[in-house]
């Protein structure tokens, strides 16, 4: 029997303690003790990025931490992107539904969350930048394309929402 | 794919970290350091690994460093690879490194994955124990004997198996400043970008009123741990660095290698024609950047 451990984590702005045990990864810690099933699990050894969040900002596999890891951390999750107040869409979200960035959605939340990070360290990158930063996520859908296209788009209406 | 049960600690210091992995390993536990996660979380999944405990040292933060020492760059071993890739001092003082560096995986994984993991985890695809060969790093390990230093030529044993004893922490990895004029470069061919590579190579060229004084020439993904390719190195010397003798150098390198490794995307003549191909690249991409 292994000794479970006692954790805090704040999730989307919200606090969480929780007693878990040391082997329960980010990603399942999300889903099944905070019922945030937005964040997506699919490979579950580091491949897909399809439950890519940022851990303190930075994008991260969920299913590549322990929960015990991400004990005092800040983790932000695709249910963090809409605005609380208003249940606007966030402008990476409203720009992968206009521009077709998704067709069975699997990928979506993994692709926007690693788009979040590019687009805070870069307001306006390069097609190759964008190919460079989402490399780490794979759709079986789209071709990617139309996500290269959502993600320029995105970052057009940050810069315009910036300059307003 | 869910890890096996394990007990897990976060020492807050290196010197509980070291005081707890010698305990554990005299009362017989299995006990395996956790640094970044982005090699051993899919071990544990897989339960290729399934260590009793795991001991932590993301909560060390002495480990976590980037600074320059007499001629040196000393890197902490939790140090991320995201802050390697970062840093200018790294990419002004040692190109090499750093080009090194923004191959490894994608940003996700480099922005958890700690410069000394991949060191320790010696994977026999990873650029940087070529990279550790071609500069000849130095790394530090604490263990519960006190401190000591392992050259590169030292540390890599065999496929994922270094010299660090089970009870030892890496705790720095020391890089020399690039000197200047001296050309260098990496190259490898991965199916998907950010891949592990199948086959790569890396180099560094020092020239001397024209010819090559100094060449340091290493594969990696084709033989149990990386390898330097000492023959086409010493054939370089007192030569001009001119399209046909690096093209020799290169066959020359390709040829030495044992037999390399075999898999469903690469057979062994694939991986041995990938190295002659990257090595003419590597050599002749730094010997344009060397003066
Ligand atoms: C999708 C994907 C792509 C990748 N692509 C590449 C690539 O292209 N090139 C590449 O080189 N790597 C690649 N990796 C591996 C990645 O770079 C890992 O980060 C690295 O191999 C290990 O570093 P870590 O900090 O995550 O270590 P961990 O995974 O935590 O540990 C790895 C091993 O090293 C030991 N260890 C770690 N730190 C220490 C220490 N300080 N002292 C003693 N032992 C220690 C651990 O016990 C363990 O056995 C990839 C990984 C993934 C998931
Ligand atoms: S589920 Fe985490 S990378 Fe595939
Ligand atoms: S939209 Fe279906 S996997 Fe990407």
């Amino acid at each position: 029997m292994t000794t479970k451990q006692r954790i805090c984590i704040t999730v989307n702005g919200v606090r969480h303690e929780r007693e878990v045990e040391p082997r329960l990864t980010l990603v399942d810690f999300l889903r099944h003790e905070l019922y945030l099933g937005g964040t997506h699990v699919g490979c579950e050894h580091g491949i897909c990025g399809v439950c890519t969040v940022l851990i303190d900002g930075r994008s991260a596999r969920s299913c590549l931490a322990l929960a015990v890891q991400a004990d005092g951390c800040d983790v932000t999750t695709v249910e963090g992107l809409r605005d609380g107040a208003t249940a606007q869409l966030h402008p990476i979200q409203q720009a992968f539904v206009e521009a077709h960035g998704l067709q069975c959605g699997f990928c979506t939340p993994g692709f926007m969350m690693t788009t979040l990070e590019l687009l805070t360290e870069n307001a306006d990158p390069s097609d190759d930048e964008i190919k460079e930063a989402l490399g780490g996520n794979l759709c079986r859908c789209t071709g990617y394309e139309s996500i290269i296209a959502s993600v320029r788009l995105a970052a057009r209406r940050l810069r315009e929402q910036q300059g307003a | 794919m869910k890890p096996a049960s394990f007990d897990y600690h976060a020492p807050p210091t290196l010197a509980e970290a070291v005081e707890l992995m010698a305990r554990l390993h005299e009362e017989g536990v299995d006990a395996k350091i956790l640094a970044g996660g982005q090699s051993l979380m899919p071990m544990l999944a897989m339960r290729v690994a399934r260590p009793e405990v795991l001991v932590d040292l993301g909560k060390i933060k002495s480990l976590d460093y980037i600074r320059e020492e007499s001629g040196a760059i000393a890197i902490g071993a939790m140090t991320s690879k995201r802050a390697a890739e970062a840093s200018a001092l790294i990419e002004r003082q040692q190109p090499l490194f750093h080009a090194a560096t923004k191959l490894v995986g994608h940003r996700q994984i480099r922005n958890r994955g700690s410069v000394g993991g991949s060191f320790a985890h010696a994977d026999p695809a990873s650029e940087y124990p070529a990279v550790a060969l071609v500069l000849d790093i130095v790394f530090k390990a604490v263990g519960p004997e006190g401190e000591r230093t392992i050259p590169a030529g030292d540390f890599f044993v065999t496929y994922m198996t270094t010299s660090l004893e089970s009870t030892e922490v890496l705790t720095e990895v020391r890089l020399p400043v690039l000197p200047a004029g001296t050309g260098w470069a990496i190259q490898e061919f991965a199916r998907r970008n950010g891949d592990l590579a199948l086959a790569g190579v890396a180099t560094t060229l020092k020239l001397a009123a024209g010819v090559c004084a100094d060449v340091r020439l290493a594969a990696f993904g084709v033989n149990a741990t990386a390898v330097r390719l000492t023959g086409a190195e010493e054939f370089l010397r007192g030569k001009r660095p001119d399209r046909a003798v690096l093209a020799q150098a290169a066959a020359m390198a390709a040829n030495d290698l044992d037999e390399p490794m075999s898999c469903v995307h690469a057979s062994a003549d694939y991986r041995r024609h990938l190295i002659r191909v990257l090595a003419e690249r590597c050599l002749l991409e730094a010997a344009a950047r060397a003066i």
